[in-house]
């Protein structure tokens, strides 16, 4: 929930004050909610409408924006985010196991955080790291060349840390 | 002056007899004159091989070439070039040329060896977050010259007459979208560079930028020129935080040193570029989508005409080229459009960048004249098939495009000829597929991507490709009826003709072109349920050989109680209860299960 004191709300009411003095500042949409993104981790209600109050914008267009783009989430994720790759060159050399894999380990589906919050499982189109296929990249760290062993091996050291 | 450069001496036993000792003490005493000591360093060489034309002197950077040259001309070299920095054009034998920069410094190596470097010129050379880097290879020279030898009409005849068609994918005349969108009148227009890289399976925009982001920059400050705009964009994917951090640097150092701003280089030219963000939506790289997300709306695309050189952003006249091709720009500027169009095949001029993956032993990212042919790329630039593999198809152009099966290989790369066999050439994806590639299934993994990004606006492709999809999967699961392949060819063909825009166009194009060249293999799959790279799980059976040692390993995991035997016996698999799983598959130590 947004507070009013909240350090967060400020800097986001900073970043638009700024865009604001711009020409078109309401072409710059998309910034901003990568913006909210980044402060809050997601895009809740309270934080479009309060967009919406500040730029001048209808709350209904920016969620046609926000659940248009695959970049922005709705809902709060995990502590980590695996992305698996799911590029072409991945796909071919096995992705679709390795998704497996996590899914079965996690029991959680494509989208969804698990239970307690740690992890969050999602799919990406091309890391751009082809020569290690199959990847996959958990939060900012990318791991290559993976096999299913290796996967639950990653997933039982990171599980540990949080221990 | 704050760059270093250095003369290279020849003092082989030709260019000794012409006096090339003398000439390096005139040299050093005319630096010691103008107090060049210290920014200019003195080499030496050894036989540089041109001695009909000595003594030779080569100044970097730049790599001028001077041949002839008597101690009288010392002076003229030092004051010309290295004070005034202007090379002395009646004594340069050789200019140089920035594609053969690449060759001096890595060298015939087999993987560098058939290709051809324009657009990643840089990459790899330079230092991308230095500005001066880029300076010391030449960098700004194009649009200093446009900005004071050329008028902007020229500089759009200049790019017509180099044949540079949009490197995005489909190939449109660069110079003619240019033209468009310079006679147009109006006091406010726009270009903006297409980054929104969204084939799976290709970085080539990404590793351009990375690589060399001034190139990019430069190419749009000439593009904004010739055009007339005051303002560019930048609009790339958000998944790559360290390109836009790289463009983000060279667009403030460039602003520092005064090539992006008001009044670029005293001149009456001002332009600025600012970065736009994208947000994950495949479809934004087609330009009208492109332009509305720009514009801060849902990345939907619109019917064309009007086009965006009329209409674009803000309803201003709008340039969009794709980063490869605005990185080659200030080459042909430089090396001139006559060279650049000495390049490549009648209909496709210059190079193309492809990111080469898949079943591959070089995967990696390869830059080859137009009309090098396919088997060239993989064999000898890729290095063929690993681990003894057959090779089956090459994929190209991501899911706008085909599959191409063995007897296709010896096409030569150009947009026309790879349309003709029912591909494209795309933005520079190149994934190769072995024997253990199921075409069926990277149909089906295509249009999955394509049905998933598609954004819903028309009806062809928002419905089409759901069907298609629903008929795909029906057959990769055991399910497919007869009919099916008639279906198939029958909707895609209904989904390019009548979608929007050039994803729903384009969107069939995997399931056809496979159609086209593996029909086989769909109809194995639907007749005789059977799939031959066994990559189709529903569609396996396990069998347990005679490597079996009884460690009952399988027997513990199989969920339905499958598999019968004894401990130290040959185990079997009862057929009837197997759901095909593989999970004995997985367990298994010996290898003694087979996929069949």
């Amino acid at each position: 929930m947004i507070q009013t004191d909240d350090v967060k709300l400020t800097e986001l009411k900073n970043f638009m004050a700024e865009i604001k003095k711009r020409e078109r500042s309401e072409s710059q949409l998309i910034a901003i909610l990568h913006k909210a993104q980044e402060l809050y981790g997601y895009l809740g209600n309270d934080v479009m409408d309060e967009i919406a109050a500040t730029m001048n914008i209808p709350t209904a267009h920016i969620w046609g924006v926000a659940t248009f783009y695959h970049y922005f989430n709705l809902k709060p994720k995990g502590k980590h985010v695996i992305s698996v790759c799911l590029g072409t060159a991945c796909y071919v050399k096995g992705a679709a196991q390795i998704l497996e894999t996590i899914k079965k380990e996690l029991k959680i589906a494509i989208g969804e955080t698990t239970q307690d919050r740690f992890f969050t499982l999602e799919e990406t189109r091309c890391l751009g790291t082809c020569g290690l296929a199959p990847v996959m990249m958990i939060d900012d760290k990318v791991y290559g060349n993976l096999t299913s062993k290796k996967v639950v091996e990653i997933l039982h050291s990171l599980a540990h840390e949080h221990e | 002056m704050s760059r270093k450069y250095s003369i290279t001496i020849c003092d082989g036993p030709t260019c000794l007899h012409k006096k090339s000792k003398e000439l390096e003490s005139a040299i050093e005493q005319c630096l010691k004159e103008h107090a060049l000591t210290d920014k200019v360093r003195i080499n030496l060489s050894g036989c540089l091989g041109m001695c009909g034309k000595g003594p030779i002197l080569i100044v970097k950077p730049g790599y001028t070439i001077y041949g002839s040259v008597t101690l009288g001309d010392v002076a003229e070299i030092i004051e010309k070039h290295i004070i005034k920095k202007k090379p002395v054009a009646r004594l340069a034998i050789e200019e140089d040329h920035l594609y053969n920069r690449f060759f001096r410094i890595f060298g015939d190596v087999n993987f560098f060896g058939k290709q051809l470097r324009i657009v990643l010129r840089n990459c790899g050379i330079i230092d991308p977050e230095s500005i001066d880097d880029y300076l010391s290879v030449r960098g700004y020279e194009a649009l200093a010259y446009v900005l004071t030898q050329m008028k902007p009409l020229d500089v759009v005849e200049e790019v017509k007459k180099s044949g540079l068609r949009g490197r995005g994918g489909a190939g449109f005349p660069t110079g003619i979208k240019w033209q468009l969108t310079a006679r147009e009148k109006n006091s406010e227009k726009f270009v903006i560079c297409n980054a929104d890289e969204g084939d799976p399976g290709a970085f080539m925009d990404r590793s351009t930028i990375e690589g060399d982001p001034h190139s990019v920059i430069e190419g749009m400050c000439v593009g904004g020129y010739a055009v007339g705009a005051q303002k560019g964009f930048i609009y790339i994917r958000a998944e790559y935080p360290l390109a836009i951090k790289r463009l983000e640097k060279a667009i403030a150092d460039a602003k520092a040193e005064g090539f992006l701003g008001d009044k670029i280089m005293g001149s009456d030219f001002s332009f600025d570029i600012e970065i736009r963000l994208g947000a994950g939506a495949f479809v934004c790289g087609e330009e009208t989508a492109l332009i509305h997300s720009i514009e801060g709306h849902r990345g939907m695309p619109r019917p064309r005409p009007p086009y965006p050189s009329v209409q674009g952003v803000f309803n201003k006249p709008t340039l969009i080229n794709n980063v490869e091709t605005w990185a080659n720009i200030p080459v042909i500027i430089l090396d001139g459009a006559e060279w650049f169009k000495s390049i490549g095949t009648e209909k496709s001029k210059g190079t193309k960048v492809f990111a080469l993956a898949g079943k591959i032993k070089n995967t990696g990212l390869i830059e080859v004249p137009m009309g090098i042919t396919l088997r060239s790329i993989i064999y000898d630039i890729g290095g063929g098939i690993p681990n003894n593999k057959k090779f089956k198809a090459l994929q190209t152009g991501g899911p706008s495009g085909g599959c191409l099966s063995e007897e296709y290989l010896d096409t030569k790369i150009d947009y026309e000829s790879l349309a003709k066999v029912g591909s494209i050439m795309g933005s520079g994806g190149m994934i190769v597929l072995d024997e253990d590639t199921c075409m069926v299934n990277i149909a089906k993994f295509f249009l999955e991507f394509t049905e998933n990004e598609s954004c819903g606006k028309c009806a062809p492709c928002r419905e089409g490709t759901k069907r298609m999809l629903e008929i795909l999967t029906r057959i990769t699961e055991g399910k497919g009826e007869e009919g099916d392949i008639n279906k198939l060819q029958r909707l895609g063909k209904l989904i390019q003709k009548a979608s929007l825009c050039g994803l729903g166009q384009s969107a069939p194009n995997p399931v056809l072109s496979t159609l086209k060249n593996f029909r086989s293999e769909y109809e194995e799959h639907i007749k005789e349920k059977k799939c031959r790279a066994k990559v189709c799980s529903t569609l396996l059976g396990y069998e347990i050989s005679e490597k079996c040692i009884g460690c009952t390993a399988c027997k513990k995991v199989c969920p339905t109680g499958a598999i019968a035997g004894i401990q130290k016996s040959l185990h079997v698999i009862d057929q009837s209860k197997c759901i095909r799983c593989g999970a004995c598959f997985e367990a298994c130590k010996f290898n003694a299960i087979k996929r069949i």
